[in-house]
């Protein structure tokens, strides 16, 4: 069943892109749909019927060489269970939606063929996607990393015309690779620790390599977090992390449903899952984990700040996804990945819906992206207005304080919110002041768009309507994930400690709870002497104590993977305290998003000169944020310049002028010659020239050989 | 049959006999004659070759196939191949039919076009198949001057320069080649290259115009032939002469030249440098390390501000064979498999993307990328073949350019971080020059009243490029098809490697 799940894109894909012009255009559209809707179906299957144990399906062998293993696998546990769902069901809906979305394209001329190419592009994407998230070792997990990235890079190019989406397609793929230079240099160094790269052979080495010192570049580092960090930084590139954001917003070209389902929902929450994924190894890099919650917290700030002021629709989405994505790599920083797992879920209903709603309204008025020709639409698209507001109320995560009673993101975010305090006070206020901009900026989003006075060209504000049924059915179906994902699964990930533990397949913790029951029960962890375990549950003895506490346990246990999908260690008592932080900490999110529903009312509804004249007043700081604090620019200067001139000059320097002006220097001696043989080369002499040159081979040998025999 | 090697070896040659003495006259059947001639003869040496693979038993790694028998002068003619060498002579047989139908509209001295492809063809089967000194040498030389004359006459404008630019350069080292050979002759008292390998040559202290050598008389060996295959494969900085031949060559030309003709250079550094002087190349390894992460680095930026096609690819390929030679001498099992990986790959890669050039060069016979933009609009299939070629380039997962580049980074990983790290950073460049290339080139509105009229693949470009994808494709899922039969002679050559460096070196760390 597996593997039906993760060819049936491929399938889809291949048909649709080869095969379109044997079964037609619109045969090949339905067809992958009709796959994909197949593969999400048998993904909830799977998802809800999970056995807990980690299987393991070895499809053939992939690269073998030495001690150097690796198969083409799937592995199946609750991560990769959880990510099935979430990529198929959102890719079946985006799949759905575009055959109404891409029906008609002033991109490309009536005669041209695209449908089927995109939707092939659409399939070959979900496949990438899926073998990046059933991989059992990391260099399938790498081969589903640059497979998406392909994909992503063909899908934000798709307007092959437009040199705009060819320089963002470029940027896309480049800016990842930066990412992925770092995550290759992880998988290097894991197997040169670990000689072997399968997750499996990782997770259980992972607490020796927390005692390991590796080498690398000047210095002597601990393994465990250098490795981890690397492979980090893929996850910064892929997941749009601050210093490696600035692909993402540009990836915005792509058509609309391809920014709902790679550059929201799916591709670029590859670096969160990346994160828990390895849990067993972050578990014992704690520098790796601290490191991964300032850079989420950070972007989740910077990215929420830049989206206050942003105009084009979809620009204020991809800024709001950059920066949900900060979120959720704080909850997996913090340990807690069972919470960053819950909002990536709930994110991708909501942030999916946002995106397919974007859409819609872009595709009743034109393709006009400007928030400030909108205005009044909510009567003109009702459904896509409703569609919106919902996603608008999953994402500021409104719901009733200290019940479960609320949407999507009310759980997910302050389940995350919480992690946060309990680990880190920057942190928790990034995230507080990033929860009042993300209301600010999405009501702004509502308000601008569905309320006030029609803007802009006039023709186009008449002739808004109401999208098709294939565009507003996927709306529904997000809608209703965008309301209750979040009451669902909140217990699962995140609410219940021991349900979630039983959730993600954790039996030792299981078994633990049951024999001691209460506060300690997830401290104890095989053997351990109960002295230890009471230093280790407080939370500021991480570092010493535990070094030692679970040394012993690599001594004891022998090299043995954790079961289950992810592994909190015994010590990792965040995600009991996150529930028992103080009640101000707990109202703290919903306080940020009535601040910022209550400024943005107040900004765009009732006094709509007050943006810009609060813009004039700070201009500086409008500026600022407006051009998205200057990355862009200053990368131009430090990295895209440079290397072009560096390029240049080592051509024209080096390779002209110092090598082959060397070159020519020493044969200054023979030019003349060479010059006289090259004009008789041209009237046909080259023949002696060559025949003369194997003669003298041919003279040289007989001489040596001659020689040789006399000796 | 005991003597397949040779057959396929000279079957090339006979044919171009053939055609010298009975191919007449300059008419368009004598032309059609001719590349049909080749054609065949090329596709039966690949089919001859075929049975070589399949006998080919990859768990004996000694050499198989052997033919010995003494030659003129006292000289002997031996052939054979092993693990490391028997792909190489594979690559060879597959990629010489493609090359002859890429040639198919050559309308200058097609007989004489011919015959220099199919001597050529020889000449490099002879230098992955000798396993004599000599024989090895006669080949590794004469191979150059097919290549010459392609340049030289059937080249672009400034043919004359590069082919001279070309023949300078690796002639300058073969030199050196020569002289160690005769200086391994004196030592070892054959030029058997099986017995050589077991032979030791002096590894102790010694001084020349009073510079003390590293490794001895092991090291003065490896340095000659370094500077003969350093030059061939290129490493940087003796590459300059690769991006002139590269534009001058017609298409046929490029795609030996790129596909083939390097791999000599890899190929030399694998069977005489590592297993006969291994001390002399554990003490100059490190500078080649060095010298491929800079190749790396260096030819990536400068493939970057290229404005012709050819010579960016050129440079990529500079870049590439430097992920081989720090492959090779990372001297372990992933480096070294990685290494011939990647040299089998590039084959193919490097292949298709002068082909893919010569498919637009015919039809608007410029290379500067200035001049064309938005092909796709009107080469779809074009457009396809293109960007699975760049992404193969730039090493993506799932095509054979991954599985060299990878392995060779897992195989410096082990021994040189620093080193490690800066060719891992070629990914990142190469996803530039690449994309940036096919932006400017296919991307983009058809706006230029000169591509206006420009057609798609035809059937026969297509079928040229159909074999290359397959093969890039399945080496990239499947490249146990490869690995398998080079791994054993891998292992075994890695092995004996480590087992010939002196012991003192250990003692004297561990007694100070």
């Amino acid at each position: 069943m597996e593997t039906i799940i993760l060819f049936a894109p491929l399938v889809g894909a291949i048909l649709a892109g080869f095969g379109w012009k044997v079964i037609g255009e619109k045969p090949a559209q339905y067809l992958t749909v009709g796959l994909l809707f197949l593969a999400a179906l048998l993904s909830w299957i799977v998802f809800i019927w999970l056995e807990p144990e980690t299987r393991t399906i070895t499809l053939f062998r992939w690269i073998e060489s030495g001690s150097l293993s690796i198969d083409w696998a799937i592995r199946m546990d609750r991560l990769t269970a959880t990510m099935l769902v979430v990529v198929t069901t959102v890719s079946s809906l985006v799949h759905l939606y575009s055959i109404g979305y891409m029906a008609h394209d002033e991109n490309f001329s009536d005669n041209e063929p695209y449908r089927a190419r995109f939707f092939a592009y659409l399939s070959f994407f979900t496949f990438t996607m899926l073998m990046l998230v059933t991989s059992d070792n990391l260099v399938q997990m790498f081969f589903g990393w640059e497979g998406v990235g392909v994909a992503s890079y063909l899908l934000i190019g798709f307007y092959f015309k437009k040199p705009s989406a060819n320089a963002a397609a470029m940027k896309a793929f480049i800016v990842n690779r930066v990412g992925d230079f770092g995550f290759a240099l992880g998988i290097f160094g894991l197997f040169y620790m670990v000689d072997s790269i399968r997750l499996e052979d990782v997770f259980a080495a992972a607490p020796k390599l927390a005692e390991t010192q590796i080498s690398f570049l000047w210095a002597e580092w601990n393994a465990a977090n250098l490795l981890m960090m690397l492979l980090f930084i893929g996850a910064m590139g892929k997941s749009a992390q601050l210093f490696l954001h600035t692909w993402l917003p540009d990836a915005m070209e792509g058509p609309t449903p391809v920014s709902a389902l790679i550059h929201a929902a799916t591709m670029v929450t590859a670096g969160v899952f990346l994160v828990a994924r390895m849990s067993p190894l972050m578990e014992y890099a704690p520098y790796a984990k601290d490191f991964i919650v300032i850079v989420g917290a950070t972007t989740a700030l910077f990215a929420a700040s830049v989206g206050l002021v942003q105009n084009d629709i979809k620009r204020v989405i991809a800024y709001s996804t950059c920066s949900q994505l900060g979120y959720m790599f704080v909850a997996a920083g913090a340990g807690v990945y069972g919470a960053a797992m819950f909002h990536l879920l709930t994110h991708a209903f909501f942030k999916a819906l946002l995106f397919l709603g974007a859409g819609s309204v872009i595709h009743a008025m034109h393709h006009e992206q400007d928030m400030r020709n909108y205005g009044g639409l909510r009567k003109k698209i009702p459904l896509t207005f409703a569609a919106m507001v919902i996603g608008t109320l999953a994402i500021t995560g409104v719901g009733i304080p200290f019940t479960y009673i609320g949407f999507a993101g009310f759980f997910s975010k302050d389940a995350i919110i919480e992690s946060a305090y309990v680990v880190s006070d920057y942190a928790f206020w990034m995230l507080v002041i990033a929860a009042l901009f993300t209301s600010f900026y999405s009501w702004r989003l509502i308000f601008m768009t569905f309320f006030g006075e029609a803007r802009g060209d006039k023709h186009t504000h008449d002739h808004a309507h109401e999208s098709p049924m294939s565009m507003l059915v996927p709306l529904g179906v997000l809608s209703l994930g965008a309301i209750f994902s979040g009451f669902i699964f909140y217990s699962s990930f995140f609410g219940d400690v021991e349900k979630s533990r039983e959730f993600f397949g954790m039996p030792e913790h299981i078994a633990a709870v049951e024999g001691e029951g209460g506060e300690t029960a997830g401290s104890s962890h095989g053997g351990e002497a109960e002295a230890e375990v009471a230093d280790t549950s407080e939370h500021n003895a991480e570092e010493t104590v535990v070094a030692m506490s679970e040394h012993n346990v690599a001594m004891a246990g022998g090299a043995v993977a954790p079961q289950g999908a992810i592994y909190m260690r015994a010590d990792n008592m965040v995600l009991e305290e996150a529930h028992e932080v103080a009640d101000w900490v707990k109202l703290s999110p919903f306080i940020a998003m009535l601040l910022g529903l209550g400024t943005a009312y107040m900004f765009y509804m009732r006094r709509p000169d007050w943006p810009r004249r609060l813009a004039e007043a700070q201009k500086p700081l409008y500026l600022f944020l407006l051009n998205k604090w200057y990355f862009d620019e200053i990368f131009d200067v430090i990295f895209v310049r440079p290397a072009m001139a560096l390029g240049r000059f080592l051509w024209k320097q080096g390779d002209e002028k110092t090598i082959d002006g060397g070159l020519n220097g020493l044969a200054m001696g023979v030019v003349p010659y060479l010059t006289r043989m090259a004009g008789r080369a041209q009237s046909g002499y080259l023949f002696h020239y060559a025949f003369a040159m194997v003669l003298g081979i041919a003279i040289l040998i007989t001489w040596m050989s001659i020689g040789g025999g006399v000796e | 049959m005991d003597n397949l090697l040779s057959i396929i070896t000279f079957l090339p040659t006979v044919a171009a006999l053939v055609m010298a003495v009975f191919l007449r006259g300059n008419d368009e059947a004598a032309k059609k004659n001719a590349k049909y001639v080749a054609l065949f003869a090329t596709s039966v040496t690949f089919l001859l070759s075929l049975f070589v693979i399949a006998q080919f038993d990859p768990q004996d790694t000694g050499f198989q196939f052997v033919e010995n028998r003494s030659w003129i002068m006292g000289l002997n003619y031996r052939m054979g191949v092993d693990g490391i060498s028997v792909l190489f002579v594979m690559l060879t047989t597959f990629l010489m039919p493609l090359v002859i139908l890429a040639s198919w509209n050559v309308d200058k001295r097609v007989k004489d076009y011919m015959i220099a492809f199919l001597l050529l063809e020889t000449l490099m089967i002879g230098v992955f198949s000798a396993l004599d000194l000599i024989l090895f040498y006669l080949f590794f030389e004469a191979g150059l001057i097919p290549m010459f004359l392609i340049i030289g006459i059937w080249g672009g404008a400034n043919r004359v320069y590069a082919s001279f630019k070309f023949f300078l350069y690796t002639f300058l080292g073969s030199v050196l080649m020569l002289v160690a050979i005769i200086a391994m002759y004196i030592d070892a008292g054959t030029t058997d290259i099986a017995a050589l390998m077991n032979h030791e040559f002096a590894s102790g202290p010694l001084e020349v115009l009073g510079i003390s050598i590293g490794g001895g008389l092991q090291g003065l060996l490896f340095l000659a032939f370094f500077a003969s295959f350093a030059v061939k494969i290129p490493m940087w900085p003796v590459h300059t002469w690769l991006p002139d031949a590269h534009v001058q060559a017609p298409t046929g030309g490029s795609v030996v030249l790129a596909a083939i003709l390097l791999k000599m250079g890899g190929y030399g550094f694998l069977r005489f440098s590592l297993p006969m002087f291994p001390v002399g190349s554990e003490v100059f390894g490190p500078m080649v390390l060095w010298l491929s992460a800079i190749a790396i680095v260096y030819t990536s930026l400068v493939a970057l501000v290229q404005q012709d096609m050819k010579k960016l690819i050129a440079y990529s390929s500079v870049a590439h064979m430097g992920f081989v030679t720090m492959g090779i001498f990372s001297a372990n099992q992933q480096g070294v498999d990685g290494a011939i990986f990647q040299m089998i790959s590039h084959g193919f890669i490097s292949g298709a993307l002068f082909l893919a050039v010569g498919v637009i060069y015919e039809r608007m016979h410029t290379r500067e990328i200035e001049a064309y933009g938005g092909l796709v609009n009107r080469m779809p299939a074009y457009a396809l073949v293109f960007m699975f070629f760049t992404m193969a380039n730039v090493g993506l997962p799932g095509t054979s350019g991954f599985v060299g580049e990878f392995l060779t980074l897992v195989g410096i990983f082990q021994v040189n971080t620093w080193v490690a790290m800066i060719a891992t950073s070629g990914v990142i460049f190469s996803a530039a020059y690449a994309l940036y290339l096919y932006r400017r080139v296919v991307f983009g509105d058809l706006i230029k009243e000169s591509l206006k009229t420009i057609s798609d693949m035809t059937m026969r470009e297509r079928w040229i490029m159909a074999p290359l994808v397959a093969a890039t494709l399945i080496l990239g899922i499947y490249p146990s098809l490869v690995l398998d039969i080079i791994s054993p002679s891998v292992e075994a050559l890695v092995s004996n490697y480590a087992a010939a460096q002196p012991l003192d070196v250990v003692a004297q760390a561990s007694s100070h």
